[in-house]
Order: C-alpha cells, then sequence, then structure tokens
C-alpha cells in the first residue's frame, strides 16, 4: 500500500475519565484520522477486574466521551477506545457501552458502534493450558490448569487487528474490552500502510497522552505516522515534546526499555532515533517491528477474603519510643484474645498492624537508631474468610485496640480513635493470578464483535 | 563515597505490570553515569539483598542516550493481595536512596 501523508492519531488523554480539555480537540480534530485512546490498566489493582466495575467515576467517563464522541461526529473519522471500563472485560465494556448511548441518545447522534469482546471463560483457558497452548510468563513457572479455573475473570489482551475488521466493516465508534494500550493507537495507522515499526513505537509513546511531554498533566498528543518515522506533538499549544520526554516514554511501567511484546510482534528501539523538529515535537525513526507467533497475554483474577480495617492514632511519647515492641505485645494480645473468644470461628484469619509514620510502607523492621516518630496512624487489618468474621474479629480486637498499655501495671490509656463506630468493613481482597500468554491461531480467534446502533437503542 | 540520592538527579519506582516492579535511576550527565552505572550496588547480588529477590531474576538495562540505569525485579507477591502495602510500587526507590556508591 502507498502511503503518500501522515496518518494522524489525535490522542487526547492517557486514559478515559482522567479529564479531555474540549478546546484541544476540537482545535485539532480537522487534522485528525482517528481518535484513539484506552480506558483502562491493571495498575490500579485486581478489584477492577476481578469485580468489573470502573475505576473512574461514571460522571468523568461520561464528560470525556461526550466530547470523543461530538468530537468524531464532527470530523467524521473514527473513535477507539481500549480496555473499556479499567479492566476491559465484559461487564466494564456494556457499562460503558451505555454510557456512550446515552451520550447519542442525549446529543442526538447516530454512530455505527462495535464491541469488541475480550473475556475469557475460565474453562476455556484451563483447556487451553491444558493443550499446551498457554505459556508462563517471568517470574511464573507454569500454568497449571487450575490456577485458571480459580479465577473469576479472565481477560486476554487483543492487539490492533479487531479494531481494524471493526473499522472495515464499517465501525464509526469502537469500544474494546481489554487491549494492549500501544495496539489501539497503532491500529489506524497500521490498516492506512504506515510502517509497522513506526506504528506501534507511536502507539507506545503516546499511550498515556502527555505523559510524554514537559506538562504531564495538559490533555493529550497528536501522532503523525508516516512509512518510516512519526512525530509526536502536543495537543496544547504551550505544551512542548522534547527528545528527552519522548525517549523517556519507553521507560514508563515497562521491565525492559527497548524490547516490548505485543500480540504477534515484539517491538525493538534499541536503534531508534529521536530528534527535535521544533520547539514542541519530535521525530522518531529506526523502530523495528520482529514478527512473533502470535499470542495474546491473559490477565486474572478472584477474590479471597474479606477486610475489616480500624484506625487509631497514637501520640503517646512512649509508646511511640517503643514502638516496635508495643506492636509485637498488641499483636500477641489481639491473636490471643481472637483465639480464646471465637475459638473455630474465627476459622482461618490474618491480624495485621501498620504503623503509618513509622514503617507501615515497608514493613520491616527499622535500624534501631531510627528517632521515634511525633505520631503514628495504627491501621489494624483483619483478612477472614467472610465480611461477618472478619468485623466479629475486628470487633474482638477493639477493647485493646484501643486501650492497651506499653506496661502492663499502667493504667489503661485511650488512643486516639477517629471514627464511631471505629470498624469499617473494606469489602473482599482480590488477588491477580495469571500472568501468561495464550497461543491462538487467528487474533480473533477469542475476541467476539457486536455492532450496534445508537438510533435503534434510543428509538427502542 | 557518595549516597544514590546524592549521585542521581532523580530516582523512582513503578509496577510494570502486575508481577514486577521497575526502578529508573537518572543520572545528571553522561560522566556520571559512565562512571555509578555498573557499581556493584547496582548489579544483581547486591540488589536481591535489598529488595529480597533471587538475583538471577533481575533485570538490568543501562540506557546511555538517557543516563538512566534501569532495574526490573519480580514482586515477591503479586500486587494487591491480602498483604499489599504500595499498590502502584511508587515507593520501592526510597530504600535505593541511602546506598553508597
Amino acid at each position: 500500500m502507498s502511503l503518500s501523508s501522515s496518518i494522524n492519531i489525535l490522542v487526547p488523554v492517557g486514559a478515559l475519565g482522567l479529564g479531555v480539555k474540549e478546546s484541544d480537540v476540537f482545535a485539532r480534530v480537522s487534522d485528525a484520522d482517528a481518535i484513539a485512546c484506552d480506558a483502562g490498566s491493571t495498575d490500579s489493582g485486581p478489584a477492577y477486574l476481578a469485580t468489573g466495575k470502573a475505576k473512574y467515576s461514571r460522571d468523568s467517563i461520561k464528560h470525556d466521551l461526550s466530547i470523543l464522541m461530538r468530537a468524531q461526529a464532527k470530523a467524521g473519522i473514527p473513535l477507539l477506545i481500549g480496555s473499556c471500563g479499567t479492566s476491559g472485560g465484559d461487564q466494564a465494556l456494556e457499562w460503558t457501552r451505555d454510557i456512550a448511548l446515552e451520550i447519542a441518545q442525549e446529543h442526538g447522534l447516530h454512530p455505527r458502534i462495535a464491541l469488541l469482546y475480550s473475556e475469557q471463560l475460565p474453562e476455556l483457558m484451563a483447556k487451553k493450558a491444558e493443550a499446551g497452548r498457554v505459556t508462563p510468563l517471568a517470574p511464573m513457572k507454569d500454568s497449571d490448569p487450575a490456577l485458571f479455573r480459580t479465577c473469576d475473570h479472565i481477560v486476554a489482551l487483543m492487539g490492533p487487528e479487531p479494531y481494524i475488521a471493526a473499522l472495515e466493516a464499517g465501525a464509526d465508534i469502537v469500544l474494546g474490552g481489554r487491549s494492549t494500550d500501544s495496539a489501539v493507537l497503532a491500529a489506524v495507522p497500521l490498516m492506512r500502510g504506515a510502517g509497522q515499526g513506526v506504528a506501534w513505537h507511536a502507539g507506545k509513546i503516546a499511550e498515556c497522552g502527555s505523559l510524554c511531554t514537559t506538562h504531564p498533566r495538559e490533555g493529550g498528543v497528536m501522532i503523525h505516522v508516516g512509512r518510516d518515522d512519526f512525530t509526536v506533538e502536543p495537543l496544547g499549544p504551550d505544551n512542548q515534546c522534547t527528545v528527552e520526554t519522548i525517549a523517556a516514554h519507553m521507560l514508563y511501567e515497562n521491565s525492559d526499555p527497548f524490547l516490548l511484546q505485543e500480540p504477534g510482534c515484539t517491538l525493538d528501539v534499541t536503534q531508534a532515533i529521536y530528534e527535535a523538529v521544533d520547539q514542541r515535537s519530535v521525530r522518531v525513526t529506526g523502530s523495528k517491528l520482529v514478527a512473533q507467533p502470535y499470542t495474546m497475554k491473559l490477565e486474572g483474577a478472584s477474590g479471597c477474603g474479606y477486610q475489616t480495617i480500624m484506625l487509631v492514632g497514637i501520640q503517646d511519647r512512649e509508646v511511640l519510643a517503643n514502638l516496635d515492641r508495643f506492636m509485637a505485645q498488641m499483636r500477641d494480645v489481639l491473636v490471643t484474645r481472637v483465639h480464646a473468644n471465637m475459638g473455630e470461628r474465627a476459622g482461618e484469619f490474618d491480624i495485621s498492624l501498620r504503623a503509618y509514620g513509622w514503617n507501615a510502607v515497608c514493613g520491616e523492621q527499622l535500624d534501631a537508631q531510627t528517632a521515634p516518630p511525633r505520631e503514628v496512624g495504627l491501621l489494624l487489618v483483619v483478612t477472614a474468610a467472610t465480611q461477618e468474621v472478619a468485623t466479629q474479629i475486628a470487633k474482638t480486637c477493639n477493647p485493646w485496640f484501643f486501650h492497651l498499655p506499653l506496661n502492663p501495671c499502667q493504667e489503661l490509656p485511650s488512643y486516639a480513635f477517629p471514627f464511631s463506630p471505629a470498624e469499617v468493613e473494606r469489602g473482599q481482597v482480590y488477588e491477580f493470578k495469571l500472568n501468561h500468554v495464550v497461543h491462538v491461531d487467528d487474533p480473533m480467534e477469542l475476541v467476539r464483535t457486536v455492532f450496534i446502533s445508537a438510533k435503534e437503542k434510543a428509538d427502542a | 563515597m557518595l549516597k544514590v540520592s546524592e549521585v542521581c538527579r532523580h530516582v523512582r519506582s513503578k509496577n510494570a505490570g502486575p508481577f514486577w516492579i521497575t526502578l529508573d535511576l537518572w543520572f545528571p550527565d553522561r560522566a556520571t553515569f559512565d562512571r555509578y552505572s555498573s557499581s556493584q550496588a547496582f548489579q544483581p547480588a547486591a540488589i536481591g539483598a535489598l529488595y529480597g529477590i533471587d538475583p538471577t531474576q533481575i533485570k538490568c538495562f543501562p540506557v546511555p542516550d538517557l543516563c538512566v540505569l534501569k532495574i526490573s525485579y519480580p514482586r515477591v507477591r503479586a500486587q494487591g493481595g491480602v498483604m499489599e502495602r504500595d499498590m502502584h510500587g511508587g515507593q520501592q526507590y526510597v530504600r535505593l536512596l541511602d546506598v553508597m556508591l
């Protein structure tokens, strides 16, 4: 395919819901061939995949999506959103779909919307593992099929192919389930004949919007992808991309700054050259793509117990001067009391004491010479099999968590607790279970595409 | 002998997916990068001891064009479980700051 000019992708924001700037988008949308961004990540933890709920509020998503859908309609160019609803699971995708339909109705828009589903049945992935079609990624060492069956939800990260297929079938808007961030941005350049290495590299650099600029909170960027090069410029007129801000984005949240594994390929930027075009944009050449067997990364999560927490503030100077001893004593007293009062009803449980202001973040013994803090927030985290038991354990701990003296013969202190009731039910705890790739014969094998018409839904 | 915090102009840490943490150490210039980036303190044995990680799993990437040393290591526990204390891994760089070079 010949490429007469660059393919321009407007990346309005690093993640849908973070805050799209309407004036920036409408000022530049007429220069763009497509609008693309992602709406998800694993970075905020496993709860979003395990529950299907989104990290950002519905109003934040609606605010951003409304601007993008109106810009899409005005310019008549495709809008691609990847990893909808944080996890990109089916429930999260449909939550985003419903917001999009509401926006369409409110603004009289009639886009043809494609939904790309990439959630996988745990049993199907267990079968893939049994068939030797799943490979673990370090630090995991095996692909025990039983592990897949323990997951409440599993998603497979899509490449650009399902987006391209949806656009070729006439979609105006593609709302994708879990996808690699780069794939969503690279899809239209790849479809229109841009160079493969530069398309993927541009997608990676722009995936977090203005994080690759000098003002990382200032909206988005535009990527101009050609046959052998790409250029990145910020959307905001006062923002800048520099050689360092662009090149340094390969470091961000990547374990390897030179090689990026994507579905069906490895992006190799070892030989990439970054040059300033002017005060605000950077040109990149030398990005290489190496074809690989087609695999999709799997993410899986499930619930594992429930937590109830209590918080107390301590300024008592004698306690603070002996904090490690105090916490060890308290833990013994609390665990003993739970066993004595609840017996087997407590089941398997964990009591974790974390002194914020001392060593809660590192969780390790500090140097004996460390000066005592002026105050600490002591957090009690109870984990048990059910919420009810976790709360009963916390309530059993209550008297001594709030009134345990440092030394046995002292009068009972009252530490500063901020809430009544004192205990806070935190809900379920979730875990990531998978760090694997599944081998597929075709990029569409594990993807279901559904077309909907905003008009029909609005009329229904 | 200088501390990492005295040699580097910026040090940061972040998750690289739910199973890895990555550290980026920014040196102020190429000469400082050349002098310190291959220090013993940044070798897998020392990093493994500091973070309680099997040294054979640790990956180090010098990025001379940016005067950056990148070090990636697997998390002891996957992100977000019962014992999570740093969901984004964003505070894990701090223990590097006082290491002597």
